[in-house]
């Protein structure tokens, strides 16, 4: 069974870490994830910009893109996509499609920082 | 990070939130410090037991309210009774408080925070020192290591800069939309000082003052969070990012300059450049632009290319092109000039440069730009006289340093001319 663990923080905190400050905590993330992958059990690893960066397509007729992280409570995460695009317009392209295929509720649509693919068999 | 540091983070970034509150409801600002100040030290004494709170800037607002209010019940028993009709007065005055912490009051508090620190009878240094001081909460002894005096100079500096402050009296009720954004107009600005102050600082001192670059970026960040919808903010955001991630490669060892042609661009930092580009993209969907998007798209054309030879020199022409009409002014003329250099060759770049001479006759850079010029038309004379006026106006010796550099070369390759002149 894959389990997706979703990281949850207080951004602004978590900003105003040192240089020195964060890499610790990566480091020692790091040593946690090597041991994951030796077992061949560790899935892609990604570190999300800013919620700043982030675009939210809500899936109303006609959708609607709106600045800023998905903010409401009343929907939950059930999923996501990792996909690449040239810039935010193609980003925004293929959520569209994919709100044509699955109306109602939101994406939202962040750059990934830091990227590190999985070695968990498909 | 240590067991107690989580707390030091938490009280950072929840400080300009609290302040910002606690101004709003003291209307003044050496209370309001005093009172974050007094619900750091419970903070400090309690969080550690307790764990942190769920929401610490409401958490410290609460606090630092109610013990400057003990402080007041305090004062008042020395001389009567406080009367019940007063303590029950309080009760209802934190319910009203708690009501009010809402996004949208803090979005304000915040702003205005900023804003008092923009005061145009202030001068720019010391417009940055007291948002450093106030919002960032960075200790004087910090400003002044960033900014190279003195601590005692710069415990002046700020001391005076509040004073006046003091005296201007800034309106508590809420902005109204034409003043909301002159506002933010004021503090942008002010923001992108604080970068250019760690920005432009010289090799030998880039690591001191490089923490200046990174509150700039926080404070941008901060702002973009509570107006996600302004494309100038975007715009301000990303051109921070996308200048600050070229840090690693800008000096050599000896901190001399290194010419963005001639970076490490393996250095750069990637993620910075990453959400750079990301907030250009958001920005450029709202058909709004502003000087701070075209200067952020002219930093992404660099970012975007791996070697120097791919970058866009004709977009960028075009970019500082549209910069002149919104903000003419002879140095971005002489940026233009630079792009120009590269799509239409040194001569259409030097006729470009030439009537900015009277206006620019004390500019470091315009007698660089135009040495560099003259030496790709090979009028080697001419640009020795301008790289001699440039390391007269330098304003750093990595900047001297690097003007040196080219006269050397110029003397270099002037030898076997004179050779062969000889012959």
């Amino acid at each position: 069974m894959l389990y997706a663990i979703l990281c949850y923080n207080d951004e602004d905190a978590v900003g105003s870490w040192t240089k020195e400050q964060d890499a610790a905590v990566m480091k020692k993330l790091a040593v946690v994830q090597d041991n994951l992958r030796k077992q061949g059990r560790l899935g892609p690893v990604a570190r999300l910009l800013p919620t700043t960066a982030a675009t939210t397509l809500r899936k109303d007729d006609p959708p609607l893109v709106l600045d800023g992280p998905f903010a409401e409570t009343k929907e939950q995460l059930l999923g996501f996509y990792l996909v690449d695009c040239k810039n935010l317009d193609e980003a925004l392209e293929v959520a569209r499609d994919l709100g044509r295929a699955n109306p109602g509720g939101a994406y939202e649509i962040r750059p990934v920082g830091t990227f590190v693919p999985g070695s968990v068999p498909a | 990070m240590t067991d107690t540091a989580w707390i030091d983070t938490a009280l950072t970034s929840a400080r300009p939130q609290a302040v910002g509150a606690l101004l709003r409801y003291f209307r003044n600002l050496d209370t309001a410090e005093e009172a974050y100040q007094n619900a750091c030290l419970r903070a400090l004494k309690t969080w550690p037991a307790n764990g942190p709170p769920r929401d610490p800037a409401a958490w410290l607002i609460m606090v630092g309210r109610n013990v400057a209010i003990d402080e007041v019940r305090r004062n008042r028993k020395q001389e009567a009774l406080p009367e019940e009709q007063a303590i029950s007065d309080l009760g209802d005055a934190e319910d009203a408080i708690a009501e009010r912490l809402d996004g949208s009051h803090y979005r304000d508090d915040i702003l205005r925070l900023l804003f008092i620190c923009c005061h145009p009878d202030l001068p720019a240094t010391q417009q940055i020192a007291l948002a450093l001081r106030i919002v960032s909460g960075l200790s004087v002894k910090q400003i002044a290591r960033a900014f190279l005096v003195s601590e005692a100079a710069m415990e002046q500096r700020i001391t005076r800069a509040k004073a006046r402050v003091a005296e201007a009296r800034v309106p508590f009720e809420t902005p109204g939309a034409v003043e909301r954004s002159e506002r933010l107009a004021a503090v942008a600005a002010m923001i992108y000082l604080i970068f250019n102050e760690g920005y432009s600082a010289s090799g030998d001192t880039a690591e001191i003052r490089s923490p200046l670059c990174e509150e700039a970026i926080r404070l941008a960040r901060l702002l973009l969070r509570l107006f996600q919808s302004e494309p100038e903010i975007m715009g301000l955001t990303a051109l921070l990012l996308l200048q600050h991630a070229r840090t690693a490669a800008r000096f050599d060892e000896n901190g001399a300059v290194i010419l963005l042609d001639d970076q490490d661009r393996s250095l750069w930092n990637k993620p910075m450049i990453n959400e750079g580009l990301a907030l250009i993209d958001k920005a450029m969907r709202h058909r709004r632009s502003g000087p701070y998007q075209v200067q952020a798209a002219i930093s992404a054309l660099h970012a975007r290319a791996e070697k120097p030879e791919e970058t866009d020199w004709t977009q960028i022409d075009l970019l500082y092109g549209a910069l002149e009409v919104m903000q003419p002014s002879p140095v971005v003329t002489l940026n233009r000039a630079v792009a120009v250099s590269k799509v239409r060759g040194p001569q259409a770049a030097l006729d470009m440069i030439e009537p900015l001479a009277a206006r620019l006759s004390n500019y470091f850079h315009y007698f660089g730009v135009r040495g560099a010029l003259l030496m790709q038309l090979e009028r080697n004379d001419e640009a020795r006289i301008a790289f001699d006026r440039a390391i007269a106006l330098a304003n750093t010796s990595a900047e001297a340093a690097h003007i040196r550099m080219h006269l050397d070369r110029l003397i270099r390759d002037s030898k076997p001319t004179a050779a062969k002149a000889a012959k």
